[in-house]
């Protein structure tokens, strides 16, 4: 009997991988090669292959560029005021909603928290600039109520950082709570009801049981997200952003949308693009490796 | 052991607090739905909080009139069936293959699909990409980019490799049963819980979805709902923002504050139709992922 090879006697598994490595090859492995054009003088009629060559020349256009460098700050500024300020807030909630004693009500409040994840950026922006707006929108009526502002919440660059941090934090907060509360479940009982016999009082408890008991959770995410502050989505600077506050909301995501595809500049934006990828990548793979050394978990 | 069921201190300011994040939570999407149901003047002299003064529904009939709105709406029902079908054909081929444990080839084949994770092209290659494919102003261009998703592929490798027993795909192959064959008689039948999860999760990311289209799409027929609404409610919000500073606040073509907040809810309505389920199953599909593989 002639033992057929491997390929052979599964050639249908490798028949459904056709399609799926084909996908990647052409969407992303494609663009990967058109990178190349950070090096060139990309010419819109040669195309890629036949645009020429010019070596670093474009990277040292984009680093003597100082809108660069803003864009950069701002791209810090905003993931480290989100790691500041929204990175604490789902661990506060989940650790809130875990002391609930009525069940039925943390079941419903957690429904109704998760809702902002679901909804899109260009909704959450709509909501935005009404709730916000100087003139008549609700948080500026109800500041004035109060004998305070009205506060420029969408074109002045201090007030605006704080509408950007607090926003996200609206829309993420409830879905961040999840895996706080998954880490919360994983904890023995028996330790709460050994401190409850000694005469630990709640918040005693929540220090010196559930903290400690999450502590790994919240070291693992919180490198993580340091080795994604290079990385930044577009949706939420540039809808939530406008001309008037762009020396603060002007990240790479839209600066690279901007000098790009509306001014054409494509080597020039390439080159930021593929500066952002690079640099991302050594965090990302930095922060992984720390994760693994502290912790044993990592994500790769 | 509940024994304390006595309410206290704690409990009230806990229960409070809560309470106070469900109403910041909400409030929001009560005063955009009171706005968009008020009459102007009490809207501008801002009497409206968290429920509609001058009750009417005018703000609506101007939207449904809006046949450009109306099409935005269809053709996005239509690209997001579309898109989620083919994304779950293509996640489900791939996820299937690699989820065989003896599959020749499977390291590379994840490593080549992982890597992409972590290092793109970037914008400005992709966006060169679509336009030597012609797919520019396409339907097509919506639906192609995103067909696997690596993070969700994982997702359902893990489920695969961690649900269905191996004794199951053994016992099928001595009956000589074919790869396809154990897909769909075993694998599929038993996976109806992460086929739905992913499902909403594609789906729920083509609705939302507005970047792409941002950067693909000119033409006005191909407006997804939220390009259409980002085009015609959002640059007439932010331009009264930046003009109402200099002396051209009249350049900023006059939109009701009930209209604008009329097409926010009719893009936000779906959603809030489907979020019931797709509470139940995003919070389950994210447990699904945190088995590790």
């Amino acid at each position: 009997m002639v033992r057929k090879s491997y390929v052979l006697k599964h050639w249908q598994l490798y028949i459904m991988l056709i399609l799926p490595l084909a996908y990647f090859f052409v969407f992303k492995y494609l663009p990967i090669y058109g990178v190349t054009i950070a090096f060139k003088d990309f010419n819109v009629f040669k195309g890629i292959s036949a645009s020429e060559w010019v070596g670093l020349e474009v990277f040292k256009d984009i680093f003597s560029q100082k809108s660069f460098y803003v864009a950069l700050r701002n791209t810090f500024m905003l993931n480290g005021l989100d790691l500041v300020f929204g990175f604490p807030a789902p661990i506060i909630l989940a650790i809130c909603l875990n002391e609930l004693r009525l069940q039925k009500f943390k079941k419903v409040a957690q429904t109704m928290l998760y809702l902002p994840h679901f909804i899109s950026w260009v909704i959450i922006g709509g909501i935005v600039y009404q709730v916000f707006a100087t003139n008549y929108g609700m948080i500026n009526l109800l500041l004035e109520d109060l004998g305070i502002g009205p506060i420029p919440f969408l074109s002045e660059k201090n007030a605006w950082l704080a509408t950007y941090t607090s926003v996200g934090i609206w829309q993420s907060v409830g879905w961040g709570s999840i895996i706080y509360l998954a880490a919360i479940t994983g904890i023995n009982k028996e330790l709460y009801e050994a401190a409850e016999v000694d005469g630990a009082s709640r918040l005693r408890r929540i220090w010196h049981i559930t903290i400690p008991g999450i502590r790994t959770t919240i070291i693992v995410l919180f490198i993580l997200k340091i080795g994604d502050m290079v990385d930044i989505g577009f949706d939420r600077p540039f809808i939530i952003g406008n001309v008037m506050v762009r020396d603060y909301s002007d990240v790479l995501s839209t600066y690279i949308y901007r000098i790009g595809l509306q001014s054409g500049q494509f080597s020039t934006a390439t080159a930021v693009g593929l500066f952002q990828a690079v640099v991302g990548l050594v965090f990302i793979l930095t922060a992984n490796y720390v994760s693994k050394k502290t912790t044993d978990e990592g994500i790769i | 052991m509940q024994k304390t069921s006595k309410f206290s201190l704690f409990d009230v300011i806990n229960t409070l607090f809560i309470v106070g994040c469900v109403i910041l939570c909400l409030a929001p999407f009560l005063h955009i739905m009171s706005v968009s149901l008020s009459s102007n003047a009490p809207i501008v002299s801002g009497k409206v909080t968290i429920y509609p003064i001058d009750l009417n529904f005018d703000a609506y009939k101007r939207v449904f009139a809006d046949i450009t709105m109306i099409r935005s709406l269809l053709f996005t029902i239509l690209l997001t069936v579309m898109f989620t079908g083919s994304a779950m054909i293509m996640t489900t081929m791939a996820a299937y293959s690699l989820s065989v444990n003896s599959l020749k080839g499977k390291q590379l084949f994840m490593f080549i699909i992982v890597f992409t994770m972590f290092f793109s092209g970037g914008l400005i290659p992709e966006y060169l990409l679509m336009k030597d494919l012609k797919l520019l102003d396409s339907m097509l261009v919506l639906i192609l980019p995103g067909l696997v998703s690596p993070f969700y592929m994982i997702i359902m490798v893990t489920f695969f490799r961690s649900t269905i027993p191996e004794s199951l795909n053994e016992a099928a192959e001595i009956d000589g049963c074919s790869d396809f064959g154990k897909l769909f008689r075993i694998v599929l039948p038993l996976s109806l819980p992460v086929l739905a999860t992913l499902s909403l999760f594609y789906a729920v990311g083509r609705w939302n979805g507005f970047r792409d289209a941002l950067f693909y799409i000119t033409d006005q027929n191909l407006y997804p709902l939220q390009l259409k609404l980002y085009q015609m409610v959002m640059n007439n919000m932010i331009s009264e923002v930046t003009l109402a500073e200099g002396a051209n606040a009249s350049a900023v073509e006059y939109m009701p504050e009930s209209l604008k907040a009329a097409s926010i809810m009719f893009a936000t309505v779906p959603i809030l139709i489907v979020y019931p389920w797709l509470q139940r199953y995003f919070v389950s599909g994210l447990t699904l992922g945190s088995v590790k593989g």
